[in-house]
């Protein structure tokens, strides 16, 4: 287990310098850095001056090692909009994307199980067929729309919750809510489907011949067969999220996390700030997919890492 | 044999499954009883309903299924009904135990053996985990498995098929059952170890006193072990009797083709004969007798649904022609071949 998870970090870094490495040459070779953050305004002078205050007149193998060794100490250079480090920026705005993760996400993992239950139970009858059909309108509903649609009803309409911004926990209802209504819909489809596989197994049988209570043959046979699928799909949820769905529903209700962050940033074409955000954002995912497959190989012993 | 209290009695049970081509008759008024320490086997052709009967007694029988007639009773108490129904669940799994078929999927693949053999244990005797482990290594042991502390650990993929059946079995005796019934228990497993695995429960049955309901279609294996025999054909019992009885005299022409069909040991045969023909669908079973179209020797009666009686051996068949053939004047036709 000790040296599959030292493996899995060292793959896990050659990911992470592979993301800089594209992040770097996209933004220098094939963009200008200096047009991107300067006004359309700037003459010749103030754009070498800006070049040579920002090491862009220097070779690439030069950049691209002060980068590396910057990137080790975390520094990103100063973001052009905030003048101050970008990792700053990232470190002040991150708790609140992860805050509103933890709200949507885990909503819709706690949600998902009993909903994805019950309607396993019987499959065919109304309560299953309640929970597909709501799962398929879930499914289908655009992020942007229903946060807009939550802000029409809860925040202007009924004046129940504020429409948007970040402070009190009625503030993180809607957009929690939003962001976790997608994948508590395709979460609870996949517990329902998943569940009707395994309660028809043998093994099911067999616990059941041996007197259990439904409790116990629910939640430890058949849910720990089921989980290997749930905690697949969650972590590719959690992934987008991360990568994009945050950027929507931030968007949307003002929160100021990341993903608005980023929107801000490309907008200033604020170079620094977005390397330092797409840095951490990839540095997320890599730690994540690490967690799912020591997961994995907890749960089911078959599983074979190496 | 004196039959003191039965543990089990079956009557005229019935059980149907709906399915989009229609009701599946799986069970046709089935009746039988066993006592402690007897032996039962159930032989008969695939789909002839031997599991459904298992899955009935064991209240495993789920939707689309359901038991639509008779009774079951367990100790005079009956298991049908909402008060019969919790009746079951407090001793299924503790006096009455079942060994399946399949040992590769009737283990839960992600829980360790341990785990698995002590639920049982803790739910039904209320040990606690550290007295359930040890008991469970007790087990693994009467079944004969080596190393039991550290099989404990193991998860089901660790360890091999007649490894498993016997997990199974310890499984099933870990509350010291009155009764054990075993759908098949060695059909999944290589032939040596399938002599082992049979030789296991029979030495569990001495020494616990087990009653046991072994489900098979080797008539070789229920030579062997059992005391009586039912014979099930299309969702019926047509005979039941004495193992020895059965064997020397087969009443109903379904079980001599049985027999006729079985490799003998000591008899080397040419040719296997098989029963021509198969057994009639269940979805909606012809008129009379359900046999009557493969008996060689049906008759017009056969058209009207024959009822058990009893037949020259002594024991019971639904068989119009065994009738005739037991009635007294009859006698000295002996029986068929
Ligand atoms: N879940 C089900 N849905 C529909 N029909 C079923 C179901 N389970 C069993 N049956 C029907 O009940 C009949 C008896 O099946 P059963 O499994 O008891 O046969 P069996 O005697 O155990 O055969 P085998 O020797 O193959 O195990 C079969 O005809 C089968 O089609
Ligand atoms: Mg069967």
């Amino acid at each position: 287990m000790g040296s599959f998870i030292l493996r899995r970090l060292w793959q896990g870094l050659l990911v992470v310098l592979g993301v800089t490495l594209t992040v770097f040459v996209v933004t220098r070779v094939f963009g200008d850095p200096v047009s991107l953050m300067l006004p359309l305004t700037a003459t010749a002078e103030q754009r070498a001056a800006f070049a040579h205050e920002i090491g862009l007149d220097r070779p690439l193998l030069v950049q691209f090692l002060g980068f590396m060794r910057d990137l080790v100490a975390l520094d990103f250079g100063n973001s052009l909009w905030q003048r101050r480090p970008a990792i700053e920026v990232v470190f002040e705005r991150l708790p609140n994307t992860l805050l509103l993760i933890v709200a949507g996400l885990g909503f819709a993992i706690l949600a998902s199980i009993p909903l994805g239950i019950i309607a396993a139970l019987r499959p065919g009858g109304i309560v299953d067929r309640l929970t597909v059909s709501l799962g398929l309108i879930g499914l289908s509903m655009p992020q942007f729309w229903v946060g807009l649609l939550f802000i029409v009803i809860f925040a202007v309409q009924l004046k129940l919750l504020p429409t948007s911004g970040m402070g009190t926990p009625a503030h993180l209802i809607l957009p929690a809510l939003t962001l976790g209504l997608t994948p508590l819909a395709r979460l609870t489809l996949l517990v329902r489907s998943s569940m009707i596989d395994e309660l028809n197994q043998q093994y099911i049988k067999a616990a059941r011949a041996k007197g259990l209570g439904l409790s116990r043959i629910l939640g430890v046979h058949a849910l720990r067969n089921v989980l290997i699928s749930f905690l697949t799909l969650t972590g590719w949820e959690l992934i987008s999220i991360l990568a994009g769905y945050t950027v929507v529903v931030e968007t949307v209700f003002a929160w100021p996390g990341l993903g608005l962050t980023a929107m801000q940033a490309i907008q200033r074409g604020d170079l620094f700030l977005m390397q330092a955000i797409v840095f951490s954002i990839a540095f997320l995912i890599v730690l994540i997919n690490i967690a799912l497959d020591i997961a994995f190989k907890m749960i089911d012993p078959r599983i074979n890492l190496n | 044999m004196s039959t003191p209290e039965p543990l089990l009695e079956v009557e005229q049970l019935r059980v149907e499954f709906e399915t989009r081509a229609g009701i599946v008759h799986a069970l046709n008024d089935v009746s039988f009883s066993i006592a402690k320490g007897e032996t039962l086997g159930i032989v008969g052709e695939s789909g002839s309903g031997k599991s459904v009967t298992a899955q009935a007694v064991m209240g495993l029988v789920d939707l689309p299924g359901r038991i639509c007639g008779g009774d079951m009773r367990w100790r005079g108490r009956s298991l049908l009904g909402r008060e019969g129904q919790r009746y079951g669940r407090s001793i299924r799994g503790k006096e009455v135990a079942m060994v399946f078929q399949d040992p590769m999927t009737s283990l839960n693949p992600l829980l360790t053996i341990g785990t698995q053999l002590c639920e049982v244990t803790e739910r039904h005797l209320g040990l606690t985990r550290a007295q359930a482990r040890g008991r469970a290594e007790e087990l693994l042991a009467a079944v004969g498995i080596s190393a039991p502390a550290r099989r404990l650990g193991q998860h089901p993929h660790e360890l091999s098929g007649g490894m498993r059946q016997r997990v199974m079995i310890a499984m099933a005796i870990a509350c010291e059952p009155k009764l054990l019934i075993a759908d098949e228990p060695t059909t999944a497993l290589d032939v040596t170890i399938q002599a082992q695995i049979l030789e296991l429960i029979a030495e569990l049955q001495q020494k616990l006193g087990l009653a046991v309901i072994l489900i098979t279609h080797d008539l070789g294996v229920v030579a062997g072990l059992c005391h009586r025999v039912a014979v099930m054909y299309a969702g019926r019992i047509v005979e039941s009797a004495d193992a020895d009885a059965l064997f020397t005299h087969p009443a109903h022409p379904y079980t001599q083709g049985l027999l006729r069909s079985t490799p003998s040991l000591d008899v080397v045969e040419e040719r296997l004969a098989s029963i021509e023909g198969t057994p009639p669908s269940l979805l909606d079973p012809p008129p009379g007798c359900p046999f009557r179209p493969r008996c060689p020797v049906a008759f017009h009666r056969c058209l009207e649904m024959p009822p058990m009686a009893p037949v020259i051996a002594g024991g019971e068949a639904a068989c119009w022609w065994a009738m005739e053939r037991a009635l007294p004047e009859n006698a000295f036709l002996g029986t068929a071949d």
